[in-house]
C-alpha cells in the first residue's frame, strides 16, 4: 500500500514538468469564506485553492463542515462572509454558470423513488441542459461507467443503497462538467464498490477538477492528490498526501527487510552507506533481518539501500518509507481539546 | 421554458406513478357522481311533476337546475382535495433532499416554480375530467348550452390556480406533508366560509373580508358570466401564492 502509494506521488511529480507545479488554473477559488447559521458558525474564514485536473480530499470529523462548504460552492447556500468562486464564476454573482460547470453529488445521492432510473437519468440530462438529441446517448454513457446499464428499467426505490450511490454519481456526471463535487461518494457502498467507485473517480480526474469528502483516510490515499484537513470549521492542513506523510521531519526514515544474511554482516553494511545516519533493529520473520534506517537531512538513501543488499548477494525483501499513517496525522491535527487552549494564550498575548 | 416543461412533465408523471392521480381522480369521480346522480334525478323528477300537473308552467332549464349546482359542487369537493394535490410539492423535496438537486442545477427559482405549479394544474385538470365526463353524458341526452359549462370549467381552473398556489407556498415552508397539507386544507375551508361574514354584518370591514372568498368569485362563473373582477381576483391570487413561493424557497437558502 505505502509503496503504491510512493509511486503515485512520483508519477504525479513526473506528471507536472520538473516536478514543480506549473501554475494550474484554478478552477475552484475559496478566500475567506465564512457561513454561519443561527446559532453556530459552520465554516470559519477559510480559503483554499484547487487547480484544473486536481482531486482535492476534504477531510473531518462529522459536522467540521465539509457539507456546508461544498454547498458553498455548488450555490446551494449563500456564503455570510468571503468568496467563493468555481471556474472563474462567483457563486453569489453568477450561480447560473457556476451550476452549469459542476456536478454534485450530495451526502444523500437525490433520487425520486417512484422513477426509473433511465427516466430519472433523462430528467437530470434536461435539467442540466444537455441538448435533446444527446440526452439517449449521455444517458446510455453513464450508465456504463457507473455499472448500472442492467437497472436502467428498474424502478429506483427498489435500488440497494450501492445501486443508489452509483445512480447519485451518474446523476452528477452525466453533463461531463469541468468540476465535481461529491460530498462522501463511497459511503453506504461495499468494499468491492468502494474501489470501483474510487477507481471511476480516479479515471474523471485529469478533465475534470474533483473535491470529494470522505472519513475514510484510505481512500484519501488513494484517489487525491490533495487533501485539506477541516476541523470545526477552520482549515488544519492543506497539503499534498506526500508531504502531509513527511510532516514536519526533514530526514527520511526506510524500513527494510533483507533475508539470506546474518544481522551484524547487514548492519555494518547499511551504515556504510552514504547519507544515513542512524540503523535501528527491529523484528522480523524468521530467516530475515529487518532495520529502519534514519537518512540524514536532504539525502535520499533509498536506492543506495537496495543497491548496497543487492550487491551483497543478499535478497532484499522489503524496502519502504515509514511516514506518520494518516490517521495519526489526522487525530492529530483534529484532537479538539488541545485546540482551546492554544488559541486561549494566543488571545491572552493579544491582550 | 424548456426547463418548466422539464419540472412540469417530470411532476405531472410523479403523480401517475403513484396512487394519488388514481386515488383523487376516483374520490371525485365517486362524490361528483353523487351530486351528478341527485341533482339530474331531482330534475327528472321535478320534469315529471310538472308534466303531471299539466300547467303551462315555465321550460325547465338544465343549466340552471342541474350544471349551475353541480359546478358549484365541483369547485366546493375541488377545495377539498386541492390539498392532497399541493402538499407534496415542495415538502416532499424537501424531506428526501432532491431539492437540493434542483437549486443546484442551472435552473431559476421561477423556473421550479412554474413548473411545479403547472404540474399540479395537469393533475387538477385529469381530476376535473371526472366531471367533464358526467356533464358529457348530459350533452349526450339532452341539449344544454354549452357557454356556460365551458365559463363554469374556465372558473374551476382559476379558483383551482389560486389554490394550488396558496397550497405551493404552504407546501415550500416544510418538510412535512401531513403539516402541508392540514394547513392548506384550513385555509381552503376558510376561504369558502369568509364569505358568511357579509350575510350578516353589512359593514365595510365585513364586505373586504368576504371579497377575499374564493367560492363567491366562483358563482358568476357557473352561471355563464366572466367577471373581469373575478378574473383578476383569480390571477392576482395565483401571483401572490406563486411570489410567496419564491420568497420562501429563497430564503430556504440563506436559513438552510
Amino acid at each position: 500500500m505505502v509503496a503504491l502509494r510512493d509511486i503515485r506521488a512520483r508519477d504525479f511529480a513526473r506528471n507536472s514538468p520538473g516536478g514543480m507545479s506549473v501554475k494550474h488554473t484554478s478552477m475552484i477559488k475559496v478566500e475567506g469564506l465564512t457561513k454561519r447559521y443561527a446559532r453556530h458558525v459552520a465554516v470559519k474564514n477559510i480559503s483554499f485553492e484547487v487547480g484544473k485536473g486536481e482531486i482535492v480530499g476534504f477531510l473531518g470529523k462529522n459536522g467540521a463542515g465539509k457539507t456546508t462548504t461544498m454547498r458553498v460552492l455548488t450555490c446551494f447556500l449563500p456564503p455570510t462572509a468571503g468568496k467563493a468562486s468555481v471556474a472563474g464564476f462567483d457563486v453569489l454573482e453568477q450561480p447560473l454558470d457556476v451550476k452549469k460547470n459542476i456536478g454534485y453529488l450530495p451526502e444523500t445521492p437525490p433520487l425520486y423513488p417512484e422513477m426509473e432510473v433511465g427516466s430519472y437519468l433523462e430528467f437530470v440530462s434536461k435539467l442540466k441542459g444537455i441538448p435533446s438529441a444527446d440526452i439517449k446517448k449521455r444517458v446510455d454513457e453513464v450508465c456504463d461507467r457507473t455499472s448500472i446499464a442492467d437497472m436502467k428499467k428498474t424502478i429506483i426505490g427498489k435500488l440497494s443503497k450501492g445501486y443508489r450511490q452509483r445512480v447519485g454519481l451518474a446523476q452528477a456526471i452525466i453533463h461531463n462538467p469541468p468540476v465535481l463535487i461529491l460530498d462522501e461518494p463511497t459511503s453506504g457502498l461495499d468494499p468491492e464498490q468502494q474501489q470501483q467507485a474510487r477507481q471511476l473517480i480516479s479515471s474523471l480526474s485529469g478533465d475534470h477538477t474533483i473535491i470529494l469528502s470522505t472519513h475514510i483516510l484510505s481512500e484519501v490515499e488513494q484517489s487525491c492528490s490533495k487533501v485539506i484537513i477541516i476541523n470545526n470549521g477552520e482549515i488544519v492542513a492543506s497539503d499534498s498526501v506526500a508531504n502531509l506523510h513527511n510532516r514536519g521531519r526533514a530526514t527520511e526514515i526506510v524500513a527494510i527487510e533483507v533475508a539470506g544474511a546474518p544481522e551484524p554482516e547487514v548492519r555494518q553494511r547499511l551504515e556504510q552507506v552514504a547519507g544515513v545516519a542512524r540503523v535501528v533493529s527491529r523484528d522480523a520473520r524468521d530467516g530475515a533481518v529487518a532495520f529502519e534506517v534514519e537518512g540524514m537531512e536532504n539525502y535520499f538513501v533509498r536506492p543506495d539501500l537496495a543497491r548496497a543488499v543487492v550487491q551483497s548477494g543478499w535478497n532484499l525483501t522489503e524496502l519502504r518509507t515509514v511516514g506518520e499513517t494518516l490517521e495519526e496525522i489526522f487525530l492529530e491535527l483534529t484532537r479538539s481539546e488541545r485546540k482551546p487552549a492554544v488559541e486561549s494564550t494566543e488571545e491572552a498575548a493579544a491582550q | 421554458m424548456r426547463n418548466v416543461f422539464t419540472i412540469c412533465g417530470k411532476e405531472v408523471r410523479s403523480y401517475f406513478s403513484s396512487p394519488i392521480a388514481y386515488l383523487l381522480m376516483a374520490l371525485f369521480g365517486l362524490v361528483f357522481g353523487f351530486f351528478f346522480y341527485s341533482e339530474t334525478a331531482f330534475f327528472v323528477v321535478e320534469g315529471m311533476r310538472q308534466m303531471m300537473m299539466g300547467g303551462p308552467g315555465q321550460a325547465m332549464s338544465v343549466n340552471e337546475i342541474v350544471i349551475a349546482p353541480l359546478l358549484g359542487n365541483a369547485s366546493v369537493v375541488g377545495l377539498f382535495l386541492i390539498p392532497l394535490i399541493s402538499m407534496r410539492l415542495f415538502a416532499e423535496e424537501k424531506r428526501s433532499g432532491t431539492i437540493e438537486l434542483l437549486l443546484t442545477s442551472p435552473l431559476n427559482d421561477w423556473e421550479i416554480i412554474l413548473g411545479k405549479w403547472l404540474g399540479a394544474m395537469v393533475m387538477y385538470l385529469c381530476v376535473l375530467a371526472m366531471a367533464a365526463i358526467n356533464i358529457g353524458l348530459l350533452f349526450y341526452w339532452g341539449n344544454p348550452d354549452l357557454r356556460p359549462v365551458l365559463t363554469g370549467f374556465l372558473g374551476l381552473l382559476l379558483q383551482g390556480g389560486a389554490v394550488l398556489a396558496i397550497g405551493a407556498f404552504i407546501s415550500s415552508t416544510t418538510k412535512n406533508q401531513i403539516i402541508a397539507g392540514g394547513a392548506t386544507f384550513s385555509i381552503c375551508l376558510l376561504l369558502w366560509v369568509l364569505s358568511w361574514v357579509s350575510s350578516y354584518n353589512e359593514a365595510g370591514w365585513a364586505q373586504a373580508v368576504a371579497y377575499c372568498s374564493i367560492l363567491t368569485h366562483f358563482e358568476p362563473f357557473s352561471k355563464g358570466i366572466i367577471d373581469t373582477k373575478d378574473v383578476v381576483f383569480y390571477i392576482s391570487t395565483i401571483f401572490l401564492g406563486l411570489f410567496l413561493t419564491a420568497r420562501s424557497l429563497e430564503s430556504l437558502r440563506w436559513r438552510a
